[in-house]
């Protein structure tokens, strides 16, 4: 019990005296993430749309995949991006890996399928409601996703904060193709990894609170810049 | 809405990297966890202007990145690996920089009765004559090869320590002492770990200096005629560096907690 | 271009193998307010999505004056549920335009106007959810006229009303059908057939049991189920 108090006071210490080693590993923590969740969503939103949408012969293994993909271990993500961007590995030439790059397709590849499957859901029930209209209206393939993902774009943005929150607090998949170098790499989770590996749990738990009090801001931040707009129930 | 969008295009657009000299080191836990690389690496940028990244691993998976020419140099200590990891063209040459050592450790009231051991291998023989609780690395790192080979020497009745008694984490040397306070069981750790380790709780130092538990670590750059793009020059000068006047001083004065660490024992070329 | 005539020989349509309607024989004439009549389970709905193209043809054929890509461009629908865009009112009645490639500021101008001449300029920044349901019907009127369609389908469009917002669409719709539009409705409201058609069709069973001008119809019904259903008896 001990040792959550004094991580509690860590954190709170840390923050005010604006550490500049933590407010480094924040923002990388958070250029990281923002980017993979943005690309993550450039990729799984339209996925998750066009499962939605669409009638394929295959259509009902690729929702199944997509469900199976959400529960992969990020070890083995990060194990298989880590043997991609080796020399060694096929894209070994472009030299990304332990770069922030290698950290945000690792986690790419760990959320894209968590975005996709929350956004054919969130899509689906939608197209129920308006499938009679847009094809009365005549619209092409591309108007109907267009208009079906503009209109859940609240379900979709807690699809993509569901991301944001599996991407921030990962430390498997990103340790492993990050290393976790100081000044370059480390961010909060494997910063929280070292520190426990280390036995220091004060400091670590610190540093738990700090991510926590993130995760929570972030949220806080989108909920309020997208209400200002439509004050409706859904 | 508009604004949120226009916020996350921003935030992704906030990204590039800086391409200072770096040169990318795959170092072990039990090295890193001493702290000593938080003293050489400002010096070092300080007086080659070399920025030098560690990446933290066990000693298997430091010479898989040396192999596959993910990192420029390793620096490791596990003799029979890193002799191979050479005669394999992997590396150029190995060079032996210092030392430190491996120490028992265990709870204070001492069921096995370490503190009357008179070597390593008694020190086994005695935690396995009364089955004390025993946490291993079990990951084929470094540390984990030389309990393997102690236990070996040891010649128990069983070919290896296998029981209740016996505990293998499969985890890193800070986690495996994690699993030691928590189990009030004896460990064999490196001294650089237990000495900078936070979460002691019951657990003393019983047992340590026997030769057979000296941990050499030596530098190995990685060879690049195998891999052209490894800065091999930035290596081969930090490796001067690193066996030179300063960094003899510097390893040899390091303390943690007011003791000793590491032995310096670099041969002079 | 006139897409008019519709003419419909031997249409059917099947779904999960049961018969919803057919076979319809059927020439839709290019003007009129033609009422489709019958009792719950009819076909009425089903026969004006064949016509729309909203369901599936299982034999026989449907051929508007002109091809169906064309057709389909100059015609419209209105549910009977009304189905509201997350939007607000005047980009929901805007949408269609948009669809065709209109930009947005003269689109809602256009929708602007629109929703003022059916009674919606006072919640043009309203969401179209949050309308009441007479509100959104005439949402419904509104956006499928702004596309200047050469025929209106509507699909029991009072069904869910109360008899404010049923007058009120009612007169919208005499109106429509004053500037020339060519109207197809359906409906088992029988005063409300009264009211409004110019011809009937009266369905029964999937079937045209029986078909011709309004007055005639209302006056002298042929087949003895069209006189028992004009007298408001039950018929199935």
């Amino acid at each position: 019990m001990n040792e959550i108090t004094q991580g509690f006071w860590d954190a709170w210490a840390l923050i005010l005296f604006f550490d500049p080693d933590l407010y480094e590993i924040i923002f990388l923590s958070l250029r990281v993430t923002v980017t993979a969740v943005v690309i993550a969503s450039l990729i799984g939103l339209p996925i998750g749309a066009l499962l939605a949408v669409n009638r394929f012969r295959h259509r009902r293994f690729v929702i199944a995949l997509l469900n199976a993909l959400m529960g992969l271990p990020p070890v083995v993500v990060g194990l298989f991006v880590y043997m991609l961007l080796s020399r060694a590995g096929p894209l070994g030439g472009f030299g990304l890996l332990f770069s922030p790059s290698a950290m945000i397709i690792a986690q790419v590849i760990i959320i894209t399928p968590l975005i996709a499957s929350i956004s054919h859901q969130t899509v689906r029930d939608l197209w129920a409601n308006y499938h009679d209209l847009l094809i009365s209206l005549n619209t092409t393939r591309a108007q109907r996703i267009s208009a079906l993902l503009w209109d859940s774009r609240r379900a979709l943005l807690t699809a993509t904060l569901a991301g944001f929150g599996r991407a921030i607090g990962e430390v498997g998949a990103i340790i492993i193709v990050g290393g976790n170098i100081d000044h370059a790499t480390r961010v909060l989770t494997t910063a929280i990894a070292l520190e426990t590996g280390k036995g220091n749990f004060a400091f670590a738990m610190g540093l738990g609170m700090v991510l926590i009090m993130l995760a929570i801001i972030v949220n806080l931040l989108i909920h309020n810049l997208t209400k200002t707009e439509q004050a409706s129930t859904w | 809405m508009k604004l949120g969008w226009k916020v996350l295009v921003a935030a992704t657009l906030i990204a590039s990297a800086s391409h200072a000299e770096t040169l990318r080191m795959a170092v072990t836990t039990s090295f890193y966890n001493s702290g000593l690389s938080e003293v050489l690496l400002p010096e070092i940028k300080a007086d080659l202007g070399l920025e030098v990244q560690l990446i933290v691993v066990g000693t298997g998976q430091a010479l898989r990145l040396g192999k596959a020419g993910d990192v420029d140099a390793i620096l490791v200590h596990f003799r029979i690996a890193e002799e191979d990891f050479v005669e394999g063209g992997f590396g150029t040459h190995r060079r032996e920089i210092m030392y430190n050592d491996f120490v028992f450790i265990g709870p204070s009231d001492d069921p096995a009765n370490l503190t009357e051991a008179n070597s390593a291998i008694d020190a086994l023989q005695r935690i396995y004559a009364v089955k004390a609780t025993f946490a291993s690395r079990g990951d084929d790192s470094g540390t984990h090869k030389m309990e393997m080979n102690l236990w070996d020497a040891a010649e128990l009745s069983t070919e290896l320590p296998e029981g209740d008694w016996y505990r293998a984490a499969g985890a890193s040397m800070g986690a495996t002492l994690n699993v030691a306070s928590g189990m009030n069981a004896y460990v064999l750790s490196d001294r650089a770990s237990w000495l900078s380790f936070g979460n002691k709780g019951d657990l003393v130092l019983l047992y340590a200096g026997d030769p057979a538990l000296f941990n050499q670590y030596a530098y190995i750059p990685v060879n690049p005629t195998l891999h052209p793009h490894v800065h091999s020059e930035l290596a081969l000068i930090l490796e001067d560096w690193l066996t030179g006047a300063k960094a003899a001083e510097l390893i040899t004065n390091y303390t943690v907690n007011g003791e000793d660490l590491f032995t310096f024992n670099a041969s002079t070329k | 271009m006139v897409i008019l005539p519709l003419k419909m020989v031997g249409a059917t349509a099947y779904v999960r193998g049961k018969r919803l309607v057919g076979p319809v024989d059927l020439t839709l004439a290019p003007e009129g307010f033609t009422i489709v009549i019958g009792p719950n389970g009819a076909g009425k709905t089903t026969l004006l999505r064949l016509m729309h193209g909203l369901q599936r043809l299982s034999g026989g054929s449907i051929d508007w004056a002109v091809s169906l890509t064309e057709a389909r461009r100059k015609q419209a629908y209105v549910f009977q549920s009304p189905i509201m865009m997350r939007r607000r009112v005047v980009d929901c009645i805007a949408y269609p335009l948009l669809l065709r490639g209109e930009n947005k500021k003269s689109a809602r101008a256009k929708a602007k106007t629109y929703a003022e001449r059916y009674g919606l300029g006072h919640v043009l920044q309203n969401w179209a959810p949050d309308l009441s349901g007479g509100e959104k019907q005439k949402l419904s009127l509104a956006r499928a006229l702004i596309t200047e369609p050469e025929i209106l389908f509507l699909d029991e469009p009072c069904a869910n009303l109360d008899g404010r917002a049923t007058r009120e669409i009612e007169a919208i719709l005499q109106k429509v059908q004053d500037e020339g539009n060519r109207i197809v409705m359906s409906t088992h409201d029988l005063g409300q057939a009264r009211r409004l058609a110019k011809d009937v069709i009266f369905m029964l069973n999937g079937k045209i049991h029986e078909s011709g001008e309004a007055e005639e119809f209302f006056s002298a019904p042929q087949t003895l189920e069209a006189q028992a259903f004009t007298n408001g008896e039950i018929v199935e």
